[in-house]
């Protein structure tokens, strides 16, 4: 286990010395201690390497993420995980505004709540949150799966491509062309690898199925002004 | 993009280092706002008198200040000089006639605050050079708010920097920008309520004003600015004994909050609460958009 002090060694060298970690590397479990809320910790990794953030996090933290797992024990500020390609992201506690952002692969966990906006632009990340989302959450979505075990806020969805959603409580309004969808056996055998994967006991029975109802795709002169 | 920090204390035993963790959390926040920065700190109320802390760009402005106001109006007046800064105390009932007479006497000395227990202090220049010229990390107090600029609205001044105060001990904060100041600027107007600059922040805090003189509570001021105010803001605001929290409904100015049961702390970022005493056993959350948070002693 390899331990870096943040506060004492500095942000650069923590993202030097894990970016520089090959599929080969020996080094695979680090751990990461005094965060204290800084922004970009354990960004743009690309090896199938362990890290554990020993507290709570600032803005962007494991962003870019591709083959490594990333742990965060506190909570985490805007944009974690954002644009991540794979492997795997869990944070502990809450997580702020667009979480997941723009992800092309891999799979987040909160297991807290995510605030506003959590996997605008979703490219096919997997996402699951243990807690509640904010609003706009997975807007213009286009591939992916969103799972919320707790509730959406407002506008769900809105703009939605083909990302699929699963909300166990309530919808506080779907967005823009974003209908609830019939839940077909292969959504729910989806649905349980994703809630077993990210550690949740949720049944996939409690979940309802969000999606696009693909009017926006096209053009339609009633929507002109 | 701003940087606001915000102390409400619970525990007495915290009041004397006040400026001090203050000055913490606001030089942590100067990659928010390097430009300009500002503090609003409430104090000791000494019953009978008010403190009016007023700017001038040059100091010696300040010399006799004390006579001539206290002259102008009948009573004693104290003059203690921070830098840029003066704070004046007087009889809380003369605080009318000792403004007009200032307007009168030397209009280039500007009003930062007025108020029982309320002081201002916000000039340009990097949060911790502000702090070290007013001396901060001294001050004492019940609460208090401060704020890192970086200007996007209007110009990079002093009377441009926050805190604004347009009303006996108010004061507001802003991160954001408001779309629709000057068309609200002109309705104030109308109502009699004066802005003094042309920035954006110090509209919302006279809208304020103006409703609380209207009878509403803070609480409710802050509500209906939900309706009257466009544009994004994440605002924190204080008042005598009170500590409001209010972000618009996007909500894309980030803010996080801190409880135990020693204090109510606001910050754009955790990064800004990470030295706060018993941080890590603390109730953090994320303000939600479109609601009030108060707190009052």
């Amino acid at each position: 286990m390899q331990t870096y002090d943040l506060a004492a060694e500095g942000l650069r060298g923590l993202n030097e010395a894990l970016q520089a970690q090959t599929a080969q590397t020996n080094e695979t479990a680090w751990e990461v201690v005094n965060p204290r809320g800084s922004h970009a910790i354990a960004v743009g990794l690309d090896a199938p390497i362990e890290v554990q953030v020993k507290g709570s996090t600032g803005y962007y933290c494991a962003g870019m993420n591709q083959q490594a797992t990333v742990h965060v024990t506190g909570s985490v500020g805007p944009g974690v995980a954002e644009n991540m390609m794979s492997g795997t992201v869990v944070v502990e506690g809450d997580a702020s505004q667009y979480a997941g952002a723009t992800g092309h692969g891999g799979l987040l966990v909160i297991k807290g709540n995510a605030s506003s906006r959590c996997g605008i632009s979703m490219k096919g990340i997997d996402i699951v949150v243990h807690g509640n989302v904010g609003h706009m959450s997975a807007f213009m979505g286009q591939a992916g799966h969103l799972v919320v075990c707790g509730d959406a806020g407002d506008a769900l969805g809105d703009s939605i491509y083909e990302a699929k959603l699963f909300v166990r409580g309530s919808v506080k309004s779907l967005g823009a062309d974003c209908i609830e969808k019939e839940m077909r056996p292969e959504h729910l055998e989806k649905l349980a690898d994703l809630l077993e994967r990210a550690g949740s006991d949720a049944k996939p029975e409690e979940f309802r199925r969000y999606g696009s109802a693909r009017q926006l795709y096209n053009f339609d002169i009633d929507n002109a002004y | 993009m701003c940087g606001i920090v915000g102390l409400f204390l619970k525990d007495k035993s915290l009041e004397p280092k006040l400026g001090e963790m203050l000055t913490d959390m606001l030089i942590t926040m100067s990659d928010r706002g390097p430009d300009s920065a500002g503090i609003a700190v409430y104090g000791t109320d000494r019953d009978g008198f008010a403190k009016l802390t007023v700017q001038a760009a040059d100091p010696s402005r300040f010399a006799g200040l004390d006579k001539a106001l206290g002259q102008a109006i009948g009573a004693d007046v104290t003059c203690r000089v921070i830098d840029t800064h003066a704070v004046l105390e007087l009889p809380e009932e003369k605080m009318a006639e000792a403004r007009a007479a200032l307007k009168a006497d030397r209009p280039d000395v500007r009003v930062m605050s007025a108020g029982e227990v309320i002081e201002i202090y916000k000039e340009v220049g990097l949060p911790g050079d502000v702090a070290k010229r007013f001396d901060i990390p001294k001050l004492t107090g019940t609460h208090g708010i401060g704020h890192t600029r970086m200007a996007t609205e209007s110009a990079v001044t002093t009377l441009g920097a926050h805190p604004f105060s347009t009303g006996g001990d108010q004061c507001l904060v802003h991160n954001g920008s408001l779309s629709n100041h000057n068309s609200l600027r002109r309705k104030l107007k109308h109502e009699g309520v004066e802005v003094e600059t042309q920035n954006d922040t110090e509209v919302a805090a006279a809208y304020l004003t103006w409703k609380m003189r209207e009878g509403a509570s803070l609480g409710e001021a802050l509500e209906a600015g939900l309706d009257d105010l466009d544009g994004f803001y994440t605002f924190v605001v204080g008042t005598k004994d009170g500590f409001g929290v209010l972000r618009d409904p996007i909500a894309c100015k980030p803010a996080v909050m801190a409880e135990t049961d020693q204090y109510v702390a606001f910050g754009s970022e955790y990064r800004a609460l990470v030295n706060l005493p018993g941080i890590e056993d603390a109730k953090v959350w994320e303000p939600e958009p479109a609601t009030v948070y108060f707190w009052r002693h």
